[in-house]
């Protein structure tokens, strides 16, 4: 009788320890770079051209070069991640077909992202002659972020009753407006979450904009889309590994300001999460 | 004057046959209540009315169903106008989870009624022939989920009556209703068929008795599965049965 008791405290204890041993690191970690980091962080270092072979100066393009390729993503992926979803969800029938894509959605969600560099290197850049460009990257990043919204769309959609539909039809709805008004607002907190991790993904990644739009030291904004940029992963792989003799407060400079620009999305993703989840309305 | 007509409907799940060869003229502005056991086809048949079914996959409807003398399941049926001209309210409440106002107001939208003041003259009457209005009136943009269920269902009512049907389906509106929400809904449908042909799929007897008036009694036996056995004013079906499986039924001997 005693046992079950012991039992549950050891279970407990024992989940509390998995729950220690995750969040311990990731603190850590984070804790790290802010206070390293920090004291790289002025007004300089956020708006000034690198100088001095990127020893000096600051990380604007870097900057404005991933938020540009994020926006970049997002145009390209949420329509076609959301209009894919819906498709799938609300208008496919379940044929091998539909059944073949929604697998091979599940596994381009598991492809490494270097091979996602370089399809985006043959395709967009080479075939396409789009060049090393944004353009380039941002199709890159968008093929990339797919399926992580296609999929947590999907689900969110799926998760909405059918008897929402079926009550919809029975008012004289079409299935288009059901869809709109009644399956869309109610699956739009988690179609946002799954954007949102899309994109963040988009935005700290390397290895697809390596060959497709980054640029090692390019001490200027980009002037159109076929421009090439730095960004913020790529930057901080450079600082890192590539230029001997790099002060290291810029290094954690510019890993702070990805995390901050990365949690701050995040931030913002939950706000407007939890806004459509209190409005719950059309 | 009949409203709904039906000629040798058969209906299938599949291979599974479901309604055998329904014959039943339903008159205007009366309320029918199609009663019988479980299983003998009864939400089938009302959800042929509105074909609702058509959103089951692999079903299949034979025979003939006219709405005002036109065949419903004819190709050139506009299905999604069909579902507005007979409307439904189901087994559960069902509000969406929106506002008592935009609840009400969800199918005048659809149906294209953006003026402000149109939408709020149509919501306060559909709210007062569903007997709700005095108890909304003052925050109708509460949550429709915080009204209790009897109150939630009376909005389902106001809902479907909004976007002004010529035919109301309920398909066992009140089985999750208590018994003063019940006779609510009851003295409601009363009211509406004044308008509206009413047609409603109900368990509880007593429900049919007091609230109908006409009844079909629905069974099925060994090789048919939803047979119309008998159909009539309530008074005779439930006094003077002319079959005698209809007097087991409705006397308690089996279902």
């Amino acid at each position: 009788m005693r046992n079950r008791f012991v039992a549950q405290r050891v279970g407990f204890a024992l989940l509390t320890l998995a729950a220690l041993v995750v969040v311990i690191p990731i603190l850590t970690i984070v804790a790290t770079i802010f206070i390293r980091g920090a004291a790289a962080i002025n007004w300089e270092f956020l708006t000034a051209m690198p100088r001095d072979g990127m020893r000096a100066g600051g990380i604007f393009p870097a900057i404005v070069g991933t938020i540009v390729l994020t926006l970049g993503t997002a145009i390209v992926a949420i329509p076609l991640g959301v209009g894919g979803a819906i498709y799938l969800s609300e208008y496919a029938r379940d044929t091998w077909l539909t059944r073949s894509i929604r697998l091979a959605i599940i596994n381009l969600a598991g492809i490494p992202s270097v091979v996602y560099g370089l399809f985006g290197l043959g395709l967009f850049v080479l075939l396409m002659g789009f060049g090393t460009s944004i353009v380039a990257g941002s199709l890159t990043l968008a093929i990339m972020t797919l399926p992580v919204i296609i999929s947590t769309a999907e689900e969110a959609l799926r998760a909405v009753p059918t008897e929402f539909r079926t009550v919809s039809a029975s008012l004289g709805g079409t299935r288009w407006q059901g869809i709109r008004y009644i399956v869309l607002p109610q699956a739009l907190p988690g179609i946002i979450t799954g954007v949102i991790l899309g994109l963040l993904r988009a935005a700290g990644e390397t290895a697809p904009i390596l060959f497709t739009v980054a640029a090692f030291y390019l001490p200027r904004l980009p002037r159109s889309p076929l421009d090439q940029t730095m960004a913020l992963p790529y930057h901080l792989y450079v600082v890192s590994t590539q230029v001997p003799g790099m002060p290291a407060k810029i290094q954690f400079g510019t890993a702070l300001v990805l995390l901050a620009l990365v949690l701050s999305l995040n931030i913002g993703a939950t706000m407007i999460r939890s806004y459509f989840r209190r409005r719950r309305q059309w | 004057m009949d409203k709904i007509r039906t000629e040798h409907l058969y209906f299938y799940y599949g291979r599974k046959q479901a309604l055998w060869d329904i014959n039943i003229a339903i008159p205007e502005r009366r309320i029918t209540a199609l009663i019988g056991p479980s299983g003998c086809g009864k939400s089938t048949f009302l959800r042929c009315l509105n074909r609702m079914n058509d959103t089951i996959p692999r079903t299949r409807a034979e025979g003939r169903v006219y709405l005002d003398g036109q065949d419903i399941y004819s190709p050139d049926t506009n299905v999604v106008e069909l579902r507005r001209r007979v409307g439904m309210v189901f087994q559960r409440p069902n509000p969406f989870p929106a506002s008592v106002f935009d609840n009400v107001a969800f199918g005048p939208r659809v149906l294209g009624l953006y003026s402000r003041a149109e939408l709020a003259d149509v919501v306060e009457e559909s709210l007062r022939s569903a007997g709700l209005w005095d108890e909304v009136k003052d925050n109708l943009r509460q949550d429709a989920l915080s009204l209790s269920l009897g109150q939630q269902q009376r909005l389902c009512i106001a809902r479907v009556v909004a976007v002004k049907p010529e035919v109301i389906l309920m398909d066992e509106p009140c089985s999750a209703l208590d018994p003063i929400a019940t006779l609510k809904i009851e003295d409601l449908m009363r009211a509406l068929s004044k308008e509206y042909t009413i047609v409603i799929v109900t368990h509880n007897m007593q429900q049919a008795a007091r609230a109908s008036d006409f009844t079909a009694f629905m069974l099925s036996d060994a090789e048919r599965t939803g047979q119309l056995i008998e159909f009539g004013p309530t008074a005779d079906v439930f006094t003077r049965p002319r079959d005698k499986r209809t007097e087991d039924y409705i006397t308690g001997r089996f279902g």
